[in-house]
């Protein structure tokens, strides 16, 4: 009994342990089922997908194209720059991190504000955000060894842009910076796959599209952490096309360098075809601190700077244009025969319309005597302007000079121009919504009250004068389509050359309110002074320059163009606070006239110094007193 | 000559008589190793070519071994003996890991005990559970009473909850499974089992409540890996890649994109098979299952010629957990079973797991071995 029960015991356990294999190979047999069906029948899906987790398909940025002088000097460029990126979505613990970085590298607090500022501006995401710029190699190398180590850290040799000539190209070429969210919405997202910038003013940003180049594709085998293993392919990017531009390094050196420490715009033009040779504003920036993204108290210093360095006095800055309109007005006079060559009025110093005793007054105290159009235009004869504006009138006065591209943006490739001021009914109606007064008329008729230009539109305008009555819109590249410009619809080709002949006597003439500007030339130069009053002066206030707090001082004016017979430049630039056009700006003017026509050697480079040193230099220096 | 007796005459080769009277199976050690060095050679593909984790895991082998070697000549009344002081000892371990354990991801699972290495108790209790209760239903008639079943679920609750409230899921099923087996084994009548299954299946709501989110989560996504391919899904999406792409005879060895570039998660641990299958293929797995084939062949033997009830019962116990190793395993990363933490045995890296995988092997050898041998009669 007892060993039957073994028996059966060790008979039932015996079948137990059967049912169990038997159970454990069918099981054994499902899962072969399952291997099979992965391996043997879906081989092809799975590996589809094997092959999309390895490979990346990743965008290679093309290289901005350079943007070059006329003499083929760059003046934009990429340069390689190691930086230190990260993306922050792959980062586990930031404040490790950097700790880590600050470690192995140097990494100062002014670096670490710029990063915070970097990792807080809005961007695509995975995008990069650059730790620190302009790395040096050993410090490339030591992070170089244990970069495996912190997910999301990267060291890449991205061509950078950089602007040789720093501040003097700033107003004129713009810069480039990192692509914000909202410029996303306004371009084709595929064209800056590997692409973090884009051009944001100035030139960079009016040929953006041409600068930019064609997205290139690289395939790439990555780790499932992002890392990558080794390239599979490559398809090269193609290159942005190069942008030639009128402008002349070496003038524009030289405009900022006749502004000097002066607050001030200068614009010069090539009559031939209306292309920028020389763009200056000061005082300037140095472009070059935006590109890797420039620190608050760098930026702040900027803003806060009372002599507003970022801001483009050229393009921007909207003056009253004073007397340096004269000329263009006088022909609008002419054309709707308001007066003629031959008219004569007497100037006692003031005009007075009938029914008010306001006295508008002239520059000079005592007045002009006797005053036709020639001698108003060289003497800069208030009076007789007055006068000849009221019998012309607002409304032809304004249909007149906006041949001369006035109280509009210039087009093409000027980028952030602003529209200045046409005084006229409709433009007082649209927006002060008041009716025009007669006495508004009057200081319109020497470039004040409600006109305010732009150092560009002088420009613009003195080119037309220069072109004997044809207006052409004024840009910087050499690609831009010559145009024949548009013939300005006013007077005879007599009254140009006439009008020409009193812009000649400005300098030299006897009695020009610049010929103190022109001693010693060797060839002539057809120009107009102005004075542009920052305030107003009171009716019985005798105006005293010294008298005034610096920065209400009247702004210095001038407006010209040298040969006058046959012109190959032209030039206007204010001088801020500086007090009259004759004594303070033409003789800066004739300083650009010298260069480009006596001095300059044509096709010469000139040094690549940076200038950008030697110009914040003389911003930081102690203000002297006017020179002349 | 292995075999030449005191007697001096050179017999056949009989691994049975040689097993009965020695203790170490010869055909079993043989297949554990070739599994364990073919095991060593996924490992240094899966472990990106690191030659140190080979050796140590080498290292691993050795010592399994030894004390495989070491435990088959311990006499079977004497583990009988011990078992419930085992037992009772794993189950205190249990309880110490709760209340001073430590751990990682959230889990507290590993007791560091002065002056010994870290170690975890559901280890011990893997071996101590299943012979706890073939040492409790083996001391009744079979097939067992409801009383002694009743107790015996007991036995396999109390420690499984431990464990489970680790939390370590996989573990704790395996080792429920491993009691269950014993039960099983013992002749519990198909009526009850019947009932049994039907009441488990009900339980299931109840098992879904009482889940910790990341385990429930897991569920979810064995029912639909792509609802969440990044996070919970990632897993199982990449282990069916790498088993799938590697199609018949795999993309070469240390040459698995997926291993290689880690996509492939815990590719030297847990899913170390898909290693396997991508680099080596259909072809690489099937020997790998024809390996474990002849183990759990050979394991069966043994069970049968087991010495004793105790001994049926424990080895087949031992057998069937071993097959639930490879099953849950290679059925995880196959994607047909929810991710849970099971090595795949002889091959995933890991000490722990080789070793008490070899004391188990120990076990079926010294339960196997005849009273004729172990009483010195020749």
């Amino acid at each position: 009994m007892e060993l039957s029960t073994g028996v059966r015991e060790k008979n039932l356990i015996q079948s137990r342990v059967a049912v169990a294999a038997l159970g454990g190979g069918i099981l054994l047999f499902l899962l072969l089922t399952r291997l099979i069906w992965l391996q043997l029948v879906e081989t092809e899906r799975f590996q589809t997908a094997s092959e999309a987790n390895r490979l990346q398909t990743l965008p290679v940025g093309p290289a901005r194209g350079l943007i070059v002088d006329r003499n083929g000097v760059v003046l934009a460029e990429n340069r390689p720059n190691l930086q230190l990126l990260l993306v922050p979505e792959e980062v586990p613990d930031m404040d490790q991190l950097i700790a880590e970085v600050r470690k192995r590298i140097e990494f100062t607090d002014s670096d670490a504000e710029r990063f915070a500022k970097n990792l807080k501006t809005r961007r695509r995401p995975r995008d990069p955000v650059v730790v620190k710029d302009e790395l040096p190699e050993s410090d490339a190398a030591r992070i170089a060894v244990d970069l495996f180590r912190f997910p999301g850290l990267q060291i890449e040799a991205r061509p950078t842009r950089h602007y040789p000539y720093g501040g003097l190209t700033a107003h004129s070429l713009g810069y480039v910076g990192r692509l914000s969210l909202n410029e996303l919405k306004n371009i084709e997202e595929s064209r800056y796959a590997g692409t973090e910038t884009i051009g944001k003013l100035g030139v960079e940003k009016a040929y953006e599209d041409m600068l930019l180049g064609q997205v290139g594709v690289e395939r790439v085998e990555t780790s499932a952490r992002g890392q990558i293993m080794r390239s599979v392919d490559r398809e090269d990017p193609t290159p942005g096309a190069d942008i030639p531009l009128h402008m002349d390094i070496g003038l524009t050196a030289k405009l900022y360098d006749v502004l000097g420490d002066n607050r001030g715009a200068i614009v010069a033009i090539d009559p031939k075809n209306g292309g920028i040779l020389g763009l200056a504003s000061a005082p300037t920036y140095d472009a070059n601190s935006f590109i890797g993204g420039i620190s608050q108290a760098e930026y702040t210093a900027l803003q806060v700077d009372r002599d507003t360095p970022l801001f483009n006095r050229a393009l921007r800055g909207q003056y009253p244009p004073g007397s340096t309109i004269k000329p263009m007005i006088g022909l609008v006079g002419l054309h709707y025969g308001a007066v003629s060559w031959k008219t004569e009025i007497a100037d006692r110093g003031f005009f007075q319309l009938s029914g008010d005793d306001h006295k508008y007054r002239d520059w000079k105290k005592w007045g002009h005597g006797r005053v036709n159009m020639d001698k108003a235009v060289i003497e800069s004869c208030d009076t007789y302007f007055y006068e000849m504006a009221v019998r012309l009138g607002i409304d032809q006065m304004s249909e007149g000079m906006q041949h001369f591209g006035f109280g509009r943006r210039q087009g093409r490739d000027i980028q952030g121009d602003l529209p200045g001021i046409l005084p006229s009914r409709e433009w007082k109606r649209s927006a002060r919504n008041q009716p025009w007064y007669l006495g508004e008329t009057v200081i319109s008729g020497i470039g004040q009250g409600f006109w305010v230009t732009t150092p560009l539109q002088l420009a613009a305008a003195t080119t037309a004068m220069a072109r004997r009555g044809n207006f052409i819109e004024p840009h910087f590249s050499l690609l831009e389509d010559v145009d024949a410009g548009a013939p300005v619809p006013i007077g005879e080709s007599m009254d140009w050359e006439r009008m020409i002949d009193a812009m000649e006597d400005v300098l030299h003439g006897e009695r020009g309110t610049a010929r103190g500007a022109a001693r010693g030339l060797n060839y002539r130069i057809a120009g107009k002074t102005g004075t542009a009053q920052v305030i107003s002066i009171g009716q019985e206030e005798e105006y005293d320059a010294a008298e005034l707090e610096e920065r209400l001082r009247d702004h210095a004016l001038f407006v010209g163009f040298a040969p006058a017979d046959s012109p190959s430049i032209v030039v206007a630039l204010i001088i801020e606070n500086r007090g009259s056009g004759g004594t303070t700006a033409a003789p800066v003017a004739r300083k650009i006239f010298d260069y480009w026509l006596l001095d300059r050697n044509e096709g010469s480079r000139p040094p690549n110094t940076n200038y950008v040193a030697t110009i914040n230099q003389r911003v930081l220096e102690p203000k002297h007193a006017d020179s002349n | 000559m292995l075999t030449a007796t005191e007697t001096g005459h050179i017999e056949s080769f009989r691994p049975k008589r040689f097993a009965q009277r020695y203790g170490v199976d010869p055909l079993l050690t043989l297949a554990v190793l070739v599994t364990a060095l073919y095991g060593l050679i996924i490992l240094y593909s899966a472990s990106g070519q690191s030659f140190s984790m080979v050796l140590r895991q080498g290292a691993h082998v050795v010592v399994g071994l030894c004390v495989m070697a070491l435990l088959s000549q311990v006499r079977r009344d004497v583990i009988i003996q011990i078992t419930p002081f085992v037992f009772m000892f794993a189950a205190l371990l249990l309880l110490a890991v709760l209340l001073f354990g430590v751990g990682a991801k959230g889990a507290q699972r590993w007791l560091a005990l002065p002056g010994l290495p870290r170690f975890q108790p559901s280890e011990l209790m893997k071996l101590a559970l299943p012979a706890m209760v073939a040492w409790w239903l083996t001391r009744h008639k079979l097939p067992p009473s409801m009383l002694q079943l009743v107790i015996a679920a007991v036995l396999i609750v109390v420690p499984v909850a431990l464990i489970a409230k680790q939390p370590d899921l996989g573990t704790s099923i395996i080792i429920a499974g491993s009691g269950f087996f014993v039960v099983f084994l013992a002749g519990i009548s198909w009526r009850l089992l019947a009932v049994l299954g039907g009441l488990g299946v009900a339980a299931l709501p109840v098992l879904w409540m009482v889940m910790h989110d990341y385990q429930r989560t897991r569920v979810m996504t064995l029912l639909d890996p792509q609802s969440d391919p990044l996070g919970a899904g990632w897993n199982t999406i990449q282990a069916m890649t790498a088993l799938g792409s590697g199609g018949m005879f795999g993309k070469g060895y240390a040459a698995g994109t997926q291993a290689q570039l880690k996509f492939l998660p815990e590719s030297h641990t847990d899913f170390i098979v898909a290693v396997l299958g991508e680099e080596m293929g259909f072809f690489g797995i099937s020997i790998l299952l024809i390996l474990y084939a002849l183990i759990l062949g050979r394991c069966l033997v043994l069970t049968m010629r087991a010495q004793g009830n105790f001994g049926r019962l424990l080895s087949g116990s031992i057998t069937l957990t071993f097959f639930v190793y490879v099953f849950v395993n290679v059925g995880m990363v196959s994607g047909v079973l929810p991710v849970v933490g099971v090595p795949l045995p002889l091959i995933s890296y890991g000490g722990t797991s080789i070793v008490s995988l070899l004391i188990g092997f120990g076990l079926i050898m010294s339960m196997q071995r005849t009273k004729r041998v172990l009483s010195g009669e020749s």
